[in-house]
């Protein structure tokens, strides 16, 4: 086993060698995983469809979060937000006209993106903890904007959106299976060009220096809406395939649970990663679903049943910041280059740049955090 | 008595339990510069501690000092299991942590006490008082929360101001290497501002209860809008947490009465939204360099 310096090509153990051109790359690595989905698709249960469609709309709001928060540094909490804009705007569009699915999806994904747009622009101001803040207090303002408007959101009680007309023969849970996941396929193969164009090297540079940055003639604030709008786009077509998979769009759905679900998600992956939002995307649907069987097994008492899910999601979270905090993803990178000597490429730990000042060990952090002290 | 007058009292209530909870992020902010997150989840399981004591006929005086006193000790332990390894990692961390303890710490309360909304009694009568041959909106349990959180500010400046532990507490969050240096012990000072942080928590959990129902996810609201009023204050500032609480929860409290409880989150975002395009650093911080 040796480990060599790592060439310019993305090498898989031993034998393949993938080719150098990012757009050829992964439209390969997108048409290998599309073939073998496909195949699962068709050799698992009407259930299972299911639970890939839902896996398939996480890995992409996953994904859209990762670019945000892993990437261009920003901190959101309210991600949900954008997935319920996404999903009422394709929502409405399929309650009232009847056009192919992709043009009310695509609104969902517009509508979006200019949300996000919008509140990108006070957040090219904020800092951490500041846009932490105003993201949260999205998410929580969200939910309650379909109960003012009952009139066009139908209040509490929701949208129903009907299930997408597969092409006969083609059983309902299948094709909505390949409706999401071709989509989740098409983002990953987006998302990983725009990060590898000069897009993301710019985003990536605004989140270590912004001021070097700055001086290298980027504009930090452009990139950063940029990144927002991208991200938000991202969520608005998650939010159009959970129209589709839910059947039925309701401020239910967008509790700031969600958002803190997405968070969890991205953390559990590896943040900044687009392999890690289908890792996080699996977590997402199947540690509810152990915990449910865990709880049968056990017989736990309903109390403990009802929270024995998010209780996972706590430790989960808690430990793998503690022990591993690039998540799955950076994890196996790590074994894969230790092992077969793959690229450790890019950073896999891509949090927010700044590191916290740190009171017990920094000598440097009476500079960044002055505080006057006189005030009580 | 006219609405705007019931409204502005209402918002005064609220806006100083806002102001408790701003106070305990701003503390641990000065001090860590990390974000709890956490912090309103800590103050609902204290206050199911205080609850599960009131269901056994116990004085509602006890159960509220012992609500104060676990605060002390969850927050105590908080710090040192969970946050003290994340010291000098990126920021990211912290918050991403806090945010697990949330979710932890609530469905741990939801399986304990379970998932059911309940009352909680306070020792003073929630009937707004008559005046003036005029009733308004405005009881004697509202005096007791202004009073209570009077008094924790005023404690916390006397402590901060006038003791040798506050003393450490301000010289451990302004120059950790000098205070270090000069004996104090940095580490457990950050301890000892943890527990009080989330003594803060949880007197704002035992005196929103009885005005909110008592629910595991209780305090999620809550805790927003102390966020925002921290935020608004400028995070640094633990005057600033005070009239971020009471302007927010002034402004909520009229957005409420005015176009419909539903407005409230709306109104809390647009507000923050609004005072940040202004003062990115909140109302009560000074402009300062960032560091290159």
């Amino acid at each position: 086993m040796s480990v060599h310096a790592s060439s310019r090509t993305t090498r898989l153990p031993g034998l393949i060698r993938l080719p150098d051109q990012p757009l050829v790359r992964h439209l390969l690595l997108a048409i290998v995983a599309g073939g073998l989905l496909l195949w699962l698709t068709f050799s698992v249960s009407a259930f299972d469809n299911t639970e890939l469609a839902e896996i398939g709309w996480y890995a992409i709001a996953i994904a859209g979060l990762s670019v945000l928060t892993g990437v261009s540094g920003q901190i959101s909490l309210g991600h949900g937000a954008f997935v319920a804009v996404g999903a009422y705007a394709a929502g409405l569009m399929m309650e009232h006209f009847d056009l192919p699915l992709i043009v009310p999806i695509a609104v969902g994904v517009a509508v979006a993106a200019v949300l996000g747009a919008l509140v990108g622009l006070p957040a090219t101001r904020l800092r951490g903890p500041y846009l932490a803040a105003v993201t949260l207090a999205l998410a929580l303002a969200v939910q309650d904007i379909p109960e003012k408007f009952s009139s066009l959101f139908n209040g509490d009680e929701g949208i129903i959106v009907n299930p997408a007309t597969p092409p006969h023969s083609v059983p309902p849970e299948r094709w909505l299976a390949w409706i999401t996941l071709f989509s989740a396929l098409v983002t990953m193969v987006v998302l990983a060009n725009f990060l590898r164009s000069r897009f993301g090297r710019a985003l990536r540079a605004v989140r270590d220096d912004e001021i070097a940055a700055a001086a290298s003639g980027l504009h930090p604030a452009r990139l950063r809406v940029l990144a927002f709008a991208v991200s938000a786009a991202t969520a608005g077509l998650a939010g159009g395939l959970f129209a589709l998979w839910s059947g039925i769009v309701s401020p239910d759905s967008f509790s700031l649970f969600l958002s803190i679900q997405l968070l969890a998600g991205m953390v559990i992956g590896g943040s900044g990663t687009l392999g890690g939002a289908w890792w996080g995307a699996l977590a997402l649907v199947y540690v509810p679903e152990w915990s449910m069987s865990l709880s049968g097994h056990f017989n736990f008492s309903s109390g403990i049943s009802a929270n024995l899910q998010n209780a996972v999601f706590g430790v989960l979270i808690i430990a793998i910041m503690m022990v591993a905090p690039s998540g799955i993803q950076g994890w196996l990178r790590s074994l894969g280059s230790k092992l077969w000597g793959w690229p450790g490429h890019r950073r896999a730990v891509a949090t927010g740049s700044t590191p916290l000042p740190a009171a017990i060990s920094s000598p440097h952090s009476s500079t960044t955090s002055t505080t006057e002290g006189n005030i009580p | 008595m006219s609405l705007f007058v019931d409204l502005t009292l209402n918002g005064i209530t609220y806006g100083v339990i806002y102001a408790a909870v701003a106070l305990g992020l701003v503390l641990i902010w000065r001090a860590t510069r990390i974000l709890n997150f956490a912090q309103g989840a800590l103050a609902t399981l204290t206050t199911y501690i205080a609850v599960s004591l009131l269901d056994r006929s116990i004085n509602y005086w006890f159960a509220f000092a012992a609500a104060l006193a676990a605060g002390l000790v969850v927050g105590a332990l908080t710090e040192r299991v969970f946050i003290r390894p994340l010291y000098g990692k990126p920021e990211l961390n912290p918050v991403v942590v806090s945010i697990g303890l949330l979710i932890l710490v609530e469905s741990v309360v939801g399986a304990i006490w379970g998932s059911a909304d309940r009352g909680f009694t306070p020792a003073f009568s929630q009937y707004g008082v008559d005046i003036f041959n005029d009733h308004l909106d405005f009881s004697r349990f509202d005096i007791f929360v202004l009073g209570s959180v009077l008094v924790l500010m005023l404690a916390m400046l006397v402590l901060f101001r006038w003791t040798s532990l506050g003393l450490k507490m301000r010289a451990g969050a302004f120059a950790p290497e000098v205070a270090r240096l000069l004996g104090v012990r940095v580490g457990r000072i950050l301890t000892v501002g943890w527990a009080l942080a989330t003594l803060a928590g949880a007197l704002a959990g035992v005196l929103v209860a009885p005005l909110v129902l008592l629910s595991p996810n209780m305090m999620d609201p809550i805790l927003v809008y102390g966020l925002v009023a921290a935020v608004l204050g400028g995070l640094d500032s633990p005057v600033g947490a005070l009239v971020g609480g009471v302007v927010t929860g002034l402004g909520i409290s009229y957005v409420g009465g005015y176009l419909g409880s539903s407005m409230e989150t709306v109104g809390a975002a647009v507000l923050l939204i609004a005072v940040l395009s202004v003062r990115p650093e909140g109302i009560f911080s000074r402009p300062r360099a960032r560091r290159v």
